[in-house]
């Protein structure tokens, strides 16, 4: 186990590496660097020159690159014009913002879609079975960006029921007591997070779905029948135990398309998160600050991989025993 | 002979979608024939879809009533609801949103299926080699690999559109055909690795078959299913992609109309002219569903695995 663990962790940081090798490379191959501005602002090649020497854009692309990784290791990740701070206390701002929706959305999209999958698998080719695998293929077909806007327009502004974006209330906010402050946040997380629920969760049940009916046939199930154990304790209690694994798995792998998800969710609801704030850096050019959004996102993904790994391998005891 | 169970319902016993992910099993030695070579409803219905939204935008140009950038009347054509002159209205610049919606079928269903045919190539490429060589190569691109596959693809996208825009739209292609190849090699991977250890393989290369020879003749053709599924699935998601990406401005650029575009001009000011974000939209949900139902009940119908596990596991 412990052996597992440390060869994970190498793999993960090699993984990182890599991550921030390739954003390194794929934005410095881009035409142009932070002082071209195609026109827009009128700059003399003098101070170009000079500002470009003053940050380094001088230098060979090697030793660019060594100092950037220099750098991303202490966390240093550049000073954001856009934002008027430095990149890494940008992000550790705005992080924990999408941390929360993310983990809310998370949590709900697989209690949602276990639960969803189960009563398929339960029911499977009853009507119900069949009018959910319908319902959960439109779910999982539809566009984020289109889901939110729709869900805005419903229930913002048609049904004014919830606020149309932002994560608390500009102004009355600090006035609040601490529980009320608390009611705020979540009132104004009610509608990415159930956009992010809705997206997710039908993937999340299709996945269980197959997963359960993989394990219904197989002879530890055949031998629960067989002692007359009734089907509900044989679906819940044998079935489903097994058949969950592959789900903690899906974790680790539905992390990219969340956090992507989550960059789109973020912008149409203006959840102050990483996903708005890089929508907003990438209209500034904010090169620093996207940059530093890639890279903690790619090391976002490979942490949750890890996590869901060490679940898997604390789950299942065949794994754990090696 | 197999015992019918609960999960080993035949196909055409579910409905058109339930199919999709139900799994088509033999119940009786006698009908098995027959019932492989049908193939699932969802699998026609899907196609036909398809088919009509490919000529639709194959046929654009005849179809629309008005140019897809005609500015019609910019006082009075301005932002008008649905009507019987303008079936889905007009946007903010009185251009008739039915044609830029037609127009855009071309943008959005090409992009996607070029941009599907080029991941699919890589990726398979990719696998491909990874897999037949394995040894250390192998664990170093997968490696690579695993790092492609760590950062999400929007924040990619988005990073390197940025940096480049405005992109021409034959750049856009390529870029987004070269970043959505990392799950079809992992996948063509893991299906060379199992191939590789077939009796066929072993025969062949005794025969003194080249490697190039059994790679081409061999493997490929063995680990295409797989492919062609995920590829399936992958139009869907690059058209989400690319109308997404358009949405922040990256994507097709600003007369262009794509779906991606169209939603963009009307996400602006989506409270009063809600029908400019909406049809696009629906444009998109409609495409996607199809190419959804086509890959899963192609998967049903291709994946050997499946087949195998519906006639053995019981």
């Amino acid at each position: 186990m412990r052996r597992y663990l440390a060869a994970r962790l190498l793999q993960s940081l090699i993984v990182v590496l890599l991550v921030t090798t390739i954003s390194f490379f794929l934005i410095r191959l881009a035409p142009g660097d932070p002082f071209s501005f195609g026109g827009d602002i009128a700059m003399s090649p003098t101070v170009r020159e000079h500002l470009r020497a003053e940050f380094g854009y001088d230098r060979p692309l090697l030793e660019q690159f060594a100092r950037f990784l220099g750098n991303v290791v202490r966390f240093r990740l550049g000073y954001s014009l856009s934002m008027h701070g430095y990149v890494g206390s940008v992000i550790l701002d705005v992080l924990p913002r999408t941390l929360l929706l993310m983990g809310v959305a998370l949590a709900l999209s697989f209690a949602v879609g276990i639960g969803l999958g189960v009563l398929q698998a339960w029911r499977r080719n009853s009507w119900v079975d069949r009018a959910l695998s319908s319902v959960l293929l439109v779910f999982y077909s539809l566009p984020d960006f289109w889901l939110a806007l729709i869900v805005l327009l419903v229930f913002a502004y048609w049904l004014p029921i919830f606020p149309a974006g932002g994560m608390i209330d500009l102004i009355m906010h600090d006035y609040m007591p601490l529980g009320e402050r608390i009611l705020d946040v979540l009132h104004h997380l009610v509608l990415p997070a159930f956009t992010l629920t809705l997206l997710s969760a039908a993937g999340i049940a299709r996945y269980q779905r197959s997963a359960l009916l993989e394990v219904l046939p197989q002879d530890f199930v055949r031998t629960a029948r067989a002692k007359g154990l009734g089907e509900r304790t044989v679906v819940f209690r044998h079935a489903l135990r097994n058949a969950l694994l592959p789900i903690i798995t899906l974790v680790g792998l539905m992390l990219p398309s969340l956090i992507g998800g989550a960059f789109f969710v973020e912008k149409v609801f203006s959840w102050p998160g990483m996903g708005y704030v890089a929508a907003n850096a990438i209209a500034a050019r904010d090169y620093d600050l996207v940059t530093g959004t890639v890279v903690v996102g790619g090391i976002m993904v490979t942490l949750g991989s890890i996590v869901a790994d060490l679940l898997y391998a604390i789950a299942d005891p065949r794994l754990g025993a090696r | 002979m197999p015992l019918l169970t609960h999960a080993s319902a035949p196909a055409d016993a579910l409905g058109p979608l339930a199919s999709a992910s139900g799994r088509p099993a033999p119940s009786d030695p006698s009908v098995t024939a027959r019932k492989r070579r049908r193939w699932p409803s969802a699998l026609w219905w899907s196609l036909a879809l398809i088919t009509l939204l490919c000529s639709i935008a194959l046929l654009a140009p005849a179809l629309a009533p008005y140019a897809p950038n005609e500015q019609l009347d910019i006082i009075r054509l301005k932002s008008q609801p649905p009507s019987l002159a303008h079936p889905l209205g007009t946007d903010q610049y009185s251009r008739d949103l039915l044609s830029r919606m037609l127009f855009g079928a071309r943008i959005s269903l090409s992009v996607a299926m070029i941009a599907v045919c080029l991941s699919a190539t890589i990726g398979t490429a990719y696998g491909l080699l990874a897999g037949y060589i394995g040894g250390v190569v192998d664990a170093v691109m997968m490696r690579v690999l695993d790092a492609f596959l760590a950062i999400p693809r929007v924040l990619l996208l988005i990073a390197l559109l940025a940096m480049w825009s405005p992109v021409p739209l034959p750049m856009l292609i390529v870029i987004i055909g070269c970043t959505g190849w990392f799950e079809v090699s992992r996948l063509v991977r893991a299906e060379v690795l199992a191939v590789k250890q077939r009796d066929y393989i072993l025969a062949a290369r005794a025969l003194g078959a080249p490697n190039a020879r059994l790679l081409g003749r061999h493997v490929l053709p063995n680990i295409l299913n797989p492919v062609l599924v995920a590829a399936a699935l992958g139009v869907g998601n690059v058209i989400i992609l690319e109308a997404g990406l358009s949405y922040l401005g990256v994507g097709a650029h600003a007369p262009t109309a794509s779906w991606g575009s169209i939603f963009f001009d009307g996400s602006e000011a989506f409270q009063s002219t809600w029908w400019i974000a909406l049809f696009p939209g629906l444009a998109i949900v409609m495409t996607v569903l199809a190419f959804n139902a086509f890959g899963t009940a192609l998967r049903d119908t291709l994946d050997p695995h499946q087949l195998a596990g519906g006639s053995t596991r019981r």
